[in-house]
């Protein structure tokens, strides 16, 4: 437990000096090294075992010549060999060549007996049944999530007496006592002052409602914040970066647990529920993957093989999305672009396939009452005209520059949690923000209500059914049709609307950036979206008032006619809700499609598109990262960013470990060490893997063996194996060394070994080294020079380089 | 390798979990299938027209029947303007699961009491209880800053996981010790020493 430590401290591996190299005659080592199998061979003494030549269900990493491995028949699998530490990395080529071994086994069993045939092909049906119950529970739990929200969300202004589990909009659902005036106001629903005071008017109502409010949202957000704090410390913020970086092959243990599942659905009812700026949508994503993640328990396909389980976790995200926008596909493409490291095709059809059945169980659910999966899907099928590019363009560039300026200080801010005094206090902090919130929240009524339904308001467009305030527009014309209505002018409600929307529009901007990254799970999808869609849709009803008042200029003149409805305020919502959260999360055809499946129609694509593009263009000119990077590289987690270039022109030699003045590279020898001598190494040391050479002097290399599998060895063969001691010879060679009479017996791990290790020279350009480390994921490469081990690059050193590279924290990377 | 034992409780698990997932479909269904009369809707709106306000008419009729002619009652403007009227208005046939949504609720809520409760029991009580029991303080010794200064130790651990336990109640214990030493690091790592998720 808790290794992390250890590599905390790893000080990258010790530098061979040049001077041995030098010392031993060239000619010499050169000559030896064709004549590495002679060698090899000249210390077969004793001959092989006979007939042992059971196929090696081994852990090596899919080594030369695998087809004529003796094994020792003492020799059987220890458990804990072949898993990692938390807080490392995988090692992406041992995962991937077991998955393969483990595969070429099932097929070659299947053709001896029938249970053997029934189950190669549950083996690879295993697949698509994890997909579907991984939809199944995503989807049941997002439903959940739904109407839970729902409800409380409505518990901080009133109840019920229908039926206490209902919120507003139900309890009102069947009322005949809903006029057109007040769709909200049915006697059924009885806000606090009037269960309270017995009345609803009047100044010491609204002091009761306004206290009501801010004790329910405080009572919520201090539940949410214990309970992650006693049960599930993982469970608080949105759980994005953290899955990214676990896809990318770090472990993270419990971060994907059950109890972290359990708390993080129930406090982000909570947390939404308090009536914080935060959303659920990035929550939810990492509730799919502890689906995900605990479901491949049951499957030893996958639970035993991370890189697997890897492309599980892609699916699963990506039915997270889907659940929480309503859009399997942009769910699929948002694991894609976002979350996902490696991404086979294979993936996207199961990924697919899980978000489809996602999709369809929430919607048999039905949270909201009317089929539809998200509040705020809309419908409207108006054209837009060209000369509207220019203010959506403008709502881009808007969307751009609030989505630097937001990751600019909400990282300052992370930062200011994690290194000051503000970070030992959570729990008051939650209450503090919480508090701020609820108090000036309730006094507009667009920020008392929950961000959901004001975006899902303001993407509305209005029509003659229409009583808002943000719909008060004047009626002076005598068609009689309900949805063509021409531009109108404005009346007082949507002044009055205006002025609270803008409002409104600041207190948003301004405190999303102390919620985001407190310690309960947090979104950031819902309150950009709020952000652009506000400027979006003021932008709109300028356009539509400037239009109406101004209908005899050239630009208005001759696209729109007199009298047609010309400008549509809820698509400028719609547009600057795409463009702030391009601006923020940098995604691109993710963010487009996941906007037009809520819009339902491809004809708003060219506007969504030209946002979207022009948004990324700007913020991208202002910092170089998305939010999930940003917090990645906050948290000095071990991401190889997979599409930035590495554009320096330095060589291997200059990264590798150990530099000029550091002592020797720490090697193991194939066949002269001894159990005690390898236990000191290991203790004395905090790598995480040794090189195994021939000899010291000759330093040529045999391969890598990992120093968990090192400890979890000797300790099984102290305690199984008869006569080991501290003296026995440890030997990765195939047969052991010759030994002299009444020594104790030898101990062979030539199984923990892996005999093919990634090697680069040391003139290898570093583009090549980072472009290697990335394609096949590896841990460590080793670097020789004229064929000799001369040191190692691990991932954290390339991380380090590209940091330094960069100008920035080489000191900033903490895992290995 | 797995043991015999342990793939037929993997196979078990599977089982109920896909009986499980089956259940949950049926009782949508199902919750379809009874569906109250209180649950099905037309709802028509009506704007404003001439002098007569607008009104939403609500009624529980059948899809086939969700129109203005047989949910407009009484309809307020006569003879040859009910057509306009009726242009004017807007009918949407809607429905909803009330049971959903309270099964859904109580479900919700009864696992968050339990886990309050398990919280208070946790921070409150269990800590009174051992103090009483043992005489002493014995909370949970802070062991875990083993790291890696014995590496072999860890190795015992892992090598330990694998033995099986005799006694249920031994196994219960062990557990939930390990949990609460599994959360205490948890903890250190994000609210102490800001590592993770900050």
């Amino acid at each position: 437990m808790a290794t992390w430590q250890g590599a905390m401290d790893n000080r990258g591996f010790q530098q061979g000096s040049f001077n041995s190299f030098q010392n031993s005659s060239s000619d010499e080592d050169l000559m030896d090294i064709p004549g590495t199998a002679m060698d090899f061979s000249m210390r077969d003494d004793v001959p092989p075992l006979d007939g042992e030549t059971e196929e090696d269900k081994s852990y090596n990493g899919g080594g030369i010549g695998s087809s004529n491995r003796m094994m020792d028949f003492l020799e059987e699998p220890i458990p804990g060999v072949g898993t990692y530490d938390d807080f490392n990395t995988i090692d992406w080529v041992r995962e991937k060549s077991r998955d393969r071994d483990r595969h070429r086994e099932i097929t070659n069993k299947s053709k001896e007996s029938t249970w053997a045939l029934i189950h190669s092909v549950s083996d690879a049906f295993s697949g698509w049944l994890l997909m579907l119950l991984i939809g199944l529970l995503s989807g049941s739990l997002a439903g959940l999530i739904d109407i839970s929200a729902h409800w409380m969300t409505d518990l901080k202004e009133g109840i019920c007496t229908r039926g206490l589990w209902f919120n507003h909009e139900h309890c009102c659902w069947n009322s005949e006592h809903v006029t057109f005036e007040d769709k909200d106001k049915c006697p059924e629903w009885n806000s606090w002052s009037q269960l309270l005071i017995n009345t609803d008017e009047g100044a010491f109502a609204y002091i009761v409602n306004y206290f009501m409010y801010v004790l329910w949202a405080l009572l919520f957000a201090f539940l949410a914040v214990s309970l992650v704090r006693v049960f599930a410390p993982y469970a608080c913020g949105s759980g994005i970066p953290e899955i990214k970086t676990i896809l990318s092959g770090f472990i993270i243990r419990g971060y994907l647990g059950k109890w972290t599942l359990i708390i993080k659905t129930i406090t982000l009812v909570l947390a939404v529920s308090s009536g914080l700026s935060l959303g659920k949508e990035g929550p939810l994503v990492h509730v799919a993957c502890c689906c995900g993640n605990i479901l491949c328990h049951c499957f030893n396909k996958y639970r035993k093989n991370e890189a697997k389980r890897r492309e599980v976790l892609s699916a699963a995200a990506a039915a997270g999305v889907s659940v929480a926008f309503g859009a399997p596909i942009g769910g699929v493409l948002f694991s894609l672009e976002e979350v996902s490291y490696y991404f086979p095709l294979k993936t996207l059809w199961r990924s697919f396939f899980a978000a489809l059945v996602a999709a369809f169980t929430l919607r048999s659910i039905n949270p909201f009452g009317n089929s539809r999966l998200v509040l705020f899907y809309v419908e409207f099928h108006t054209p837009w005209h060209l000369f509207e590019l220019v203010p959506f363009i403008l709502l881009g560039i808007f969307g751009g520059l609030w989505g630097a300026l937001f990751i600019r200080t909400n990282i300052a801010w992370c930062r200011k949690r994690k290194t000051t005094q503000l970070g030992k206090y959570p729990v008051i902090e939650v209450l503090i923000v919480t508090a701020i919130t609820a108090i000036l929240a309730f006094p507009n009524e667009y920020t008392r209500m929950s961000t959901s339904e004001l975006i899902s308001e303001l993407f509305n467009d209005c029509g003659l059914l229409d009583s808002s305030k943000l719909c008060d527009y004047e009626n002076r014309f005598n068609t009689s049709k309900g949805d063509e209505l021409p531009d109108r002018p404005a009346g007082a409600g949507v002044y009055s609307a205006m002025w609270q929307l803008a409002l409104t529009l600041v207190m948003k901007i301004v405190i999303t950036i102390f919620t985001f990254g407190m310690k309960i799970p947090s979104g950031l999808f819902i309150p950009s979206m709020a952000v652009g869609a506000i400027a979006g849709r003021l932008l709109g009803v300028g356009m539509e008032q400037l239009a109406y008042y101004h209908h005899d200029w050239a630009i208005f003149n001759s696209w729109c006619s007199q009298g047609a409805d010309c400008i549509t305020p809820g698509l400028y919502a719609m547009v600057g809700a795409a463009a702030c959260l391009g601006g923020v999360t940098r995604m691109t055809v993710s963010l487009v499609v996941i906007m037009f499946e809520l819009t339902g129609g491809l004809e708003y694509i060219v506007p969504l598109m030209a946002a979207a593009m022009t948004s990324k263009w700007v913020a991208d000119a202002l910092g170089r990262e998305g939010i999930y990077d940003a917090h990645i590289r906050l948290n000095g987690y071990p991401f190889l960013e997979a599409k930035e270039e590495f554009a320096h022109k330095t060589l291997a030699m200059d990264v590798m470990k150990p530099r000029r003045n550091d002592p020797l590279l720490t090697v193991l020898t194939q066949d002269s060490m001894t159990v005690e001598d390898v236990e000191t190494v290991i203790s004395e040391t905090t790598y995480s893997g040794f090189p195994v050479v021939v000899s010291r002097e000759s330093q040529r290399l045999v391969g890598f063996v990992l120093r968990r599998d090192l400890i979890i060895s000797i300790e099984n063969a102290r305690k199984k194996q008869d006569g080991v001691v501290s003296t026995s010879i440890i030997y990765f060679t195939e047969h052991s060394p010759p030994m002299p009479p009444y020594t104790p017996p030898t101990l062979k791990l030539r199984n923990i070994l892996d005999l093919s290790p990634f090697t680069v020279t040391d003139l290898t350009p570093m583009e090549i080294v980072v472009d290697i480390f990335r394609k096949l994921g590896l841990r460590q490469c080793l670097v020789t020079h004229n064929g000799r081990l001369l040191g190692i690059i691990t991932k954290k050193d390339v991380l380090k380089h590209i940091a330094q590279m960069a100008n920035q924290d080489p000191d900033s990377i903490l895992f290995n | 390798m797995a043991t015999p034992w342990g793939g037929l409780l993997r196979l078990g698990s599977l089982l109920s979990l896909s009986c499980l997932a089956l259940s949950v479909l049926l009782l949508v269904q199902l919750s379809d299938a009874a569906k109250n009369c209180e649950d099905v809707r037309c709802k028509c709106i009506c704007p404003p027209y001439k002098d007569n306000p607008g009104h939403i008419y609500n009624k529980n009729i059948t899809q086939k029947d969700c129109d203005c002619l047989h949910v407009v009652e009484p309809m307020p403007v006569r003879g040859p303007d009910v057509e306009a009227y009726c242009l004017r208005c807007e009918c949407k046939y809607e429905e909803r699961s009330s049971v959903t949504i309270k099964v859904t609720i109580i479900i919700y809520l009864s696992i968050l009491g339990l886990l309050l409760l398990y919280m208070v029991y946790l921070t409150l009580v269990e800590p009174i209880l051992k103090r009483r029991l043992f005489g002493h303080s014995q909370l949970i010794q802070s062991d875990d800053d083993v790291g890696d200064h014995q590496p072999f130790a860890n190795a015992h651990d892992v090598l330990a996981r694998s033995r099986s336990r005799a006694n249920v109640l031994n196994k219960v214990e062990y557990a939930q010790q390990r949990w609460k030493l599994q959360v205490q690091e948890q903890r250190k790592s994000v609210f102490d020493r800001h590592v993770v998720l900050s």
